[in-house]
């Protein structure tokens, strides 16, 4: 190389102004390509939706759907609108994602510091596990759950664990309360013994602040949680409770969780995991040796040590991608239709056979997924600047 | 580097730019590609369409399909098969994917209409929607079925049906919906559902699958009617009557008594016109809905047969469906099928 390749290259267009200008320039032509794209295909899609007679438009949303919808949190019947069938499939989405993100994080956070554990065989055992698990795909995995769930007894000889509790292939039977005000106060009641906990807890952790002194608060904490209800249920009356009963072909009466709703669950929460799991291990290797040591020397119980020292710090390297695995489970909830839980693209799928809006539909979905993400997003980049490393 | 994403991004703008229509395109399209693409139910519907241990799709909603390939090119070779599921057939043939549907698809008035543009050139079964329960469940009529869980696929009239007769006769159910026919058959026989409901045909074709065919029955209730035919696009008439003349060759050559082993001969030795028209001898019938050959019936009953014998093949009574022909018989024999004149 000669010296002379050190000059600075030629622009290929001559534009004029210094570099901020070329700068913008260039940005500007940027934005003006991605609008003309967007544009030219909008108007592509409607050619072709002209060309093939088809008219764009929302209007359907109003027409009574017709499709029956096995899973409902709230009232619905097939004489209902495409809005509210839709609006029963995001409920689904959002119920099975939900729940799904909890006991995902919970497994992957045991997972993962069985992971590092001293004994080889959880050790070995965890990894194999994790190994296998994340290296096939979800699809099967999710088949391969349901077919399992199938295989629970019939409805007839369902097992029967807990008064109450049936399990069958026809899903987890379990009592109903029923919405009456006697739950109402009950409820009521659980929301006051909890904010009397927290309210003890607080005062207890001034009084540790202040004097170096700390009395438990699980004891008194624990019979304001179950006597506080049951005080109003003395008062109130007790709520009504609807037992499952064996009526004809299924149970009646009580909640079910369907197998459908069991089997993806179960799926999404295993393999998400095995990938929460490793993202934990790589967060508490993040942090540096002295810390254990600093940490043991100074006394700490082993439990108290992760739980003060090195989760917080680990949290820091681990926040980032678990947003990631939690936005992932939430997209995969859509393999649902594979097993026949009628999630929002399952009940969508069926909306664009009966009313041919194709565009209209998926448009739909595809901003509802985008909506549920930029949240998720939003809610642990909140949580992720609260345990960020704080520079002062 | 800078230019040439810039030229990049034009030819990709130029690339997109809007498409235009003409008469009768997807004819043309079907000519120029040299293939016609053909929509059948995936992964598999017994004796309607199936791949055999070769991977070659059969049965007889595939052998409408050649049949039409034998119109539009004289080779009934000149298909490729794409496997649709329920839910994905009505979108895969609007958006161009397949430029025919042959897999049991209802016709009805929202499907036939402004709101789906499609057009059911002709009927080629006549079936009814029916419940399919387990034997040991003592049951005799769709009545008794207040409370059942029942498995059904999702984007059919089946699945509309199913809602309206239990609305009708004040019943409830719990439906489980399932898009893949394999995986909702596994569920019903492992016995996730007590009722598993389906057109007739349909039922009987996926009972033939069931760990225990004959530890089941079907009910005696047809609880719709259910016109099954072949499905195109509107606004391509040339293939419309292409498709529905088609399949009124098969239901005429067993009208007229035109069999595989026979047609040749009657072309040869037929003195009546009605016979010579149709099998080409005479006259330009082929040419008048743009067939590749005169003598294109005459192709497709030498290949196939007539409609009788296509039936008795894949679902007649020596079949694991043993099907009766029932209403699927011609009008001559006292059933609904019946071919207009074609003259």
């Amino acid at each position: 190389m000669s010296s002379t390749a050190l000059a600075p290259p030629k622009p290929l267009i001559p534009l004029p102004g210094g570099t901020t200008m070329r700068g913008v320039l260039w940005q500007a032509g940027l934005a003006i390509v991605v609008v003309l794209v967007g544009w030219s295909l909008y108007n592509n899609m409607l050619a072709n939706m002209a060309a093939r007679g088809l008219q764009f438009g929302f209007g359907f949303l109003n027409r009574s759907a017709g499709i029956p919808i096995g899973e409902h949190l709230i009232p619905y019947t097939p004489a209902d609108t495409y809005q509210r069938a839709l609006t029963v499939g995001l409920l689904n989405t959002l119920r099975v994602a939900l729940l799904g993100v909890v006991l995902a994080t919970i497994l992957g956070i045991l997972l993962g510091l069985a992971r590092l554990s001293a004994n080889p065989l959880l050790r070995g055992l965890t990894g194999g596990y994790i190994e296998v698990i994340r290296n096939t795909p979800l699809v099967l995995q999710l088949v391969f759950w349901h077919a399992i769930v199938l295989q629970l007894p019939s409805v007839r000889q369902a097992l029967n664990p807990l008064p109450g509790l049936y399990l069958s292939q026809r899903g987890l039977k379990t009592p109903a309360l029923m919405a009456d005000t006697a739950l109402f106060w009950a409820a009521v009641a659980v929301v006051v013994a909890l904010l009397a906990w927290w309210l003890l807890l607080r005062r207890e952790r001034a009084r540790q602040e202040a004097t170096g002194d700390r009395r438990p608060t699980w004891a008194p904490g624990l019979a304001l949680l179950f006597g506080l209800p049951i005080l109003a249920g003395y008062v109130i009356g007790a709520p009504t409770v609807e037992w499952p009963v064996l009526a004809g072909f299924n149970f009646r009466g009580g909640l079910t969780l369907s197998p459908e709703f069991f089997a993806l669950l179960l799926g999404l929460v295993i393999y998400t995991s095995a990938f929460i799991a490793e993202i934990v291990r790589a967060g508490i290797q993040s942090v540096q040796r002295g810390q254990w040591e600093a940490a043991r020397a100074l006394g700490l119980a082993p439990g108290r040590i992760m739980r003060l020292v090195i989760l917080p710090q680990a949290l820091r390297v681990i926040i980032p991608p678990l947003t990631s695995q939690y936005l992932n489970l939430t997209k995969n909830s859509s393999l649902a239709v594979v097993i026949g839980y009628p999630d929002l693209v399952s009940v969508a799928n069926t909306s664009i056979n009966q009313t041919g809006q194709a565009v209209e539909v998926i448009a739909i979905f595809m901003a509802v997924y985008l909506i549920i993400s930029l949240v998720t997003s939003l809610l642990m980049n909140t949580y992720n600047r609260a345990v960020a490393l704080k520079e002062r | 580097m800078k230019l040439t994403a810039f030229a990049a991004a034009a030819a990709a703008f130029l690339m997109f730019g809007p498409s235009q229509a003409m008469a009768g395109r997807d004819l043309d399209q079907i000519r120029a590609r040299g293939q016609l693409l053909c929509g059948v139910q995936g992964p598999s519907n017994p004796g309607f369409g199936f791949p055999n241990a070769q991977g070659q799709w059969q049965g007889f909603n595939v052998e409408v399909c050649r049949s039409v390939a034998i119109t539009i090119f004289g080779d009934p070779n000149r298909v490729q098969f794409v496997p649709v599921t329920t839910q994905s057939r009505f979108p895969a043939l609007s958006s161009g994917e397949v430029d025919i549907l042959s897999n049991n698809s209802t016709w009805t008035l929202t499907r036939d209409s402004n709101v789906n543009r499609f057009n059911f050139p002709a009927i080629v079964f006549y079936d009814g929607q029916s419940m399919m329960v387990p034997r040991r469940l003592n049951v005799t009529s769709a009545r008794q079925l207040d409370g059942a869980t029942v498995c059904v696929q999702p984007g059919t009239t089946t699945e509309l049906n199913l809602a309206d007769y239990f609305r009708q006769h004040n019943m409830r159910f719990t439906p489980v919906v399932v898009a893949d026919l394999d995986e909702l058959r596994r569920a019903y026989d492992s016995g996730r559902c007590d009722v598993f409901t389906n057109d007739f045909a349909a039922l009987a074709a996926q009972r033939t699958l069931l760990s225990r065919p004959a530890d089941h029955v079907i009910l005696p209730e047809r609880i719709s009617k259910e016109p099954l035919g072949p499905v195109v696009r509107q606004g391509d008439e040339e293939l419309t009557n292409i498709v529905a003349w088609t399949v009124f060759a098969l239901i005429e050559a067993e009208e007229l008594g035109i069999t595989a082993a026979n047609v040749e001969q009657i072309a040869g030795s037929s003195t009546n016109p009605i016979v010579r028209r149709f099998l080409g001898v005479e006259g330009n019938m082929g040419e008048s809905i743009n067939a590749a050959r005169a003598d294109y019936a005459r192709q497709m009953i030498r290949t196939f047969g007539n409609y009788g014998e296509i039936y008795e093949r894949w679902l007649g009574e020596r079949t694991p469906l043993g099907l009766e022909r029932g209403q699927n018989r011609t009008w001559l024999n006292g059933g609904l099928l019946y071919a207009p004149p074609a003259r």
